[in-house]
């Protein structure tokens, strides 16, 4: 059918590939160039992924045909934006193969996920003495709200430590289980190191110690397939924005029983069923945690980037980000002579390098490589106790998604060589 | 050739001036930029209000690490209000290159930093009773 063809990635049926260079014209983005002429090398995925056509088309189509709000209008367009809205849970739910829509909450972001989950969870379930069991390798996202769950609760936080080559200590995080906690939370896979964490079995390990798992998807579902139910996962949070979504949208999910048990964490419209002047009935899930009005063409927009995604395949897309950070693991000791990688090896790693040039802070580097339309991040990508752990003031970052192509990798590597070259002169 | 890193830039990077801890400093502070990790130390000895000697540790980008040592051999001599007086586009001009909006904090850590030494030894002056004087040993570690 020829008309299959006119969104999303084209005709990949049985993708086991996927090919990076024809879906760069999927994003519009990637035909820009700088202030010097340069044209865009994104190399920062992992703070926020670019948009296809797809997306921004599903976002426009909703401001321009259907604008409307969701589940209150009795007219066509807003019936179409309600339906449009419902349609993206279906998606979500089957990108991440959850078991039904109704157990996908939308959110603004993986952060707003978390928060919810530990204030409407959290607040209920920690209390004096309780363990939550984290890792060194959270995002302040997955660390914060749950210092602030404790300290109000009277809980204790326990961390995983790392290896030098930023794998999970899991013979420690076996131990740190005796403590019997009441939920285990972690990243399946670190924006720093980039590290794929072993979580089906430290899901398997912590229900056994009779805790409960919250799994920090921010980078994983943009980049390798998830299956929550195979995972045993009882909450799993991500972004829409990292998943080539527009920013604004993401979601939480969780079982049944746990969204039905937890009270509401804002309450407005939407969420009620009944209200009366003193008391009110909360409506059912997923509606009980969506109060006032979403961000309706966000949320549209990552339903379009969970069909673009579910269209590549998510093995494809795991293929290809792995051979990019094989190719970048070989060539930049190769071509940048002194750099400093951080992380695992391929095998385990999901598309994020980070590194650092002796003696040049990553901002320098950073600004340098912008010259050339390289776009890296240089900070502490929100990890600022990982980056303690490896006593780094901070780190460069470059990372992928599906349209990254290996010459973008060459052309960082030029870069870099540049930069040691003005710092050395 | 980059703008931001012109020579006199990573000259003031490799071989900053003032870099150093100071014996008796009448006024110190850390300060930072949490979001590059950039870190300073400024240590001052202010005497009969003048800014007599000032040193600074720390690391950070070559930015912040030039402005800190243009910065320190300016205000060496001042008067405390003539360092007070500095503006950001004081600072700016001193460093002498174009900086981008999201290396400001950056290039003004320096800047901030003695600000913020000034003040807590202004602050410490008035606890301990007004006495303006500006004898060296008055200003004591609280
Ligand atoms: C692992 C991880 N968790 C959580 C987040 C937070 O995502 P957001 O800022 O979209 O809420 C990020 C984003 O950087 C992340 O990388």
């Amino acid at each position: 059918m020829a008309d299959l063809a006119t969104t999303g990635p084209t005709s990949q049926a049985a993708p086991a590939r996927l090919d990076p260079y024809s879906l760069r014209k999927d994003f519009p983005i990637l035909a820009t160039s700088n202030r010097f002429g340069k044209p865009l090398v994104y190399l920062d995925s992992a703070a926020t992924s670019l948009k296809p056509l797809a997306v921004i088309e599903a976002v426009d189509g909703y401001n321009r045909e259907y604008s409307s709000n969701i589940h209150r209008g009795i007219y066509e367009i807003a019936e179409r934006a309600t339906e449009a809205y419902e349609a993206t849970r279906v998606k979500v739910a089957r990108l991440i193969n959850a078991p039904e829509p109704a157990e996908i909450v939308f959110v603004r972001n993986a952060t707003e996920a978390i928060n919810l989950v530990a204030y409407s969870w959290g607040r209920r379930n920690i209390g004096r003495g309780d363990t939550i069991v984290l890792t060194e390798m959270e995002h302040h996202a997955n660390l914060v709200p749950w210092q602030l769950v404790v300290q109000e609760m009277d809980g204790d936080l326990e961390f995983v430590p790392i290896t030098d080559d930023g794998i999970l200590r899991l013979e420690v995080y076996e131990v740190l289980l005796h403590l019997r906690p009441k939920l285990v939370a972690f990243t399946q896979v670190s924006n720093m190191l980039g590290t794929i964490n072993p979580v089906r079995e430290m899901v398997e390990m912590a229900h056994a110690a009779g805790a409960l798992v919250l799994i920090d998807g921010a980078q994983a579902v943009p980049h390798v397939p998830v299956d929550v139910q195979e995972l045993g996962a009882d909450f799993y949070v991500f972004s829409g924005h990292k998943m080539l979504g527009p920013t604004g949208s993401g979601a939480l999910w969780a079982r049944r029983e746990l969204l039905e048990a937890m009270p509401p964490f804002m309450a407005g419209g939407d969420m009620i069923r009944e209200v009366h002047l003193r008391r009110s009935e909360w409506n059912e899930i997923p509606y009980k945690f969506e109060a006032g009005t979403p961000d309706i063409a966000a949320q549209i927009g990552m339903g379009a980037a969970a069909d673009y995604l579910m269209g590549l395949g998510m093995e494809a897309v795991r293929a290809h980000e792995q051979e990019l950070a094989r190719y970048a693991l070989e060539v930049l000791p190769r071509e940048v002579p002194g750099i400093e990688l951080y992380g695992p090896a391929a095998e385990l790693r999901g598309g994020v390098v980070s590194f650092n040039l002796p003696g040049i802070h990553p901002h320098d580097v950073a600004q340098i490589l912008d010259r050339s339309g390289i776009c890296v991040r240089a900070g502490h990508h929100c990890t600022m106790p990982l980056h303690e752990r490896f006593d780094l003031a901070a780190t460069a970052r470059a990372s992928f998604n599906v349209y990254t192509v290996p010459e973008e990798i060459d052309a960082l590597a030029v870069g870099l060589r540049e930069v040691a070259r003005i710092f050395d002169r | 050739m980059d703008d931001l890193y012109r020579d006199y830039i990573l000259e003031h990077y490799r071989h900053p001036h003032n870099f150093g801890v100071l014996e008796a400093p009448t006024a110190s502070y850390e300060g930072s930029n949490p979001l590059c990790g950039d870190r300073i130390t400024m240590m001052l000895r202010v005497e009969d209000g003048v800014v007599r000697e000032v040193a600074f540790t720390g690391r950070g980008c070559a930015i912040s690490q030039a402005s800190a040592s243009l910065l320190t051999d300016e205000i060496k001599g001042k008067t405390v209000e003539e360092v007070e007086a500095m503006t950001p586009d004081d600072v700016l001009e001193l460093i002498g290159i174009e900086i981008s909006p999201a290396r400001l904090k950056c290039a003004l850590l320096s800047l901030d930093t003695v600000a913020h030494a000034l003040a807590d030894e202004a602050a410490e002056k008035a606890e301990s009773g007004g006495s303006v004087s500006a004898s060296a040993s008055g200003a004591g570690q609280g």
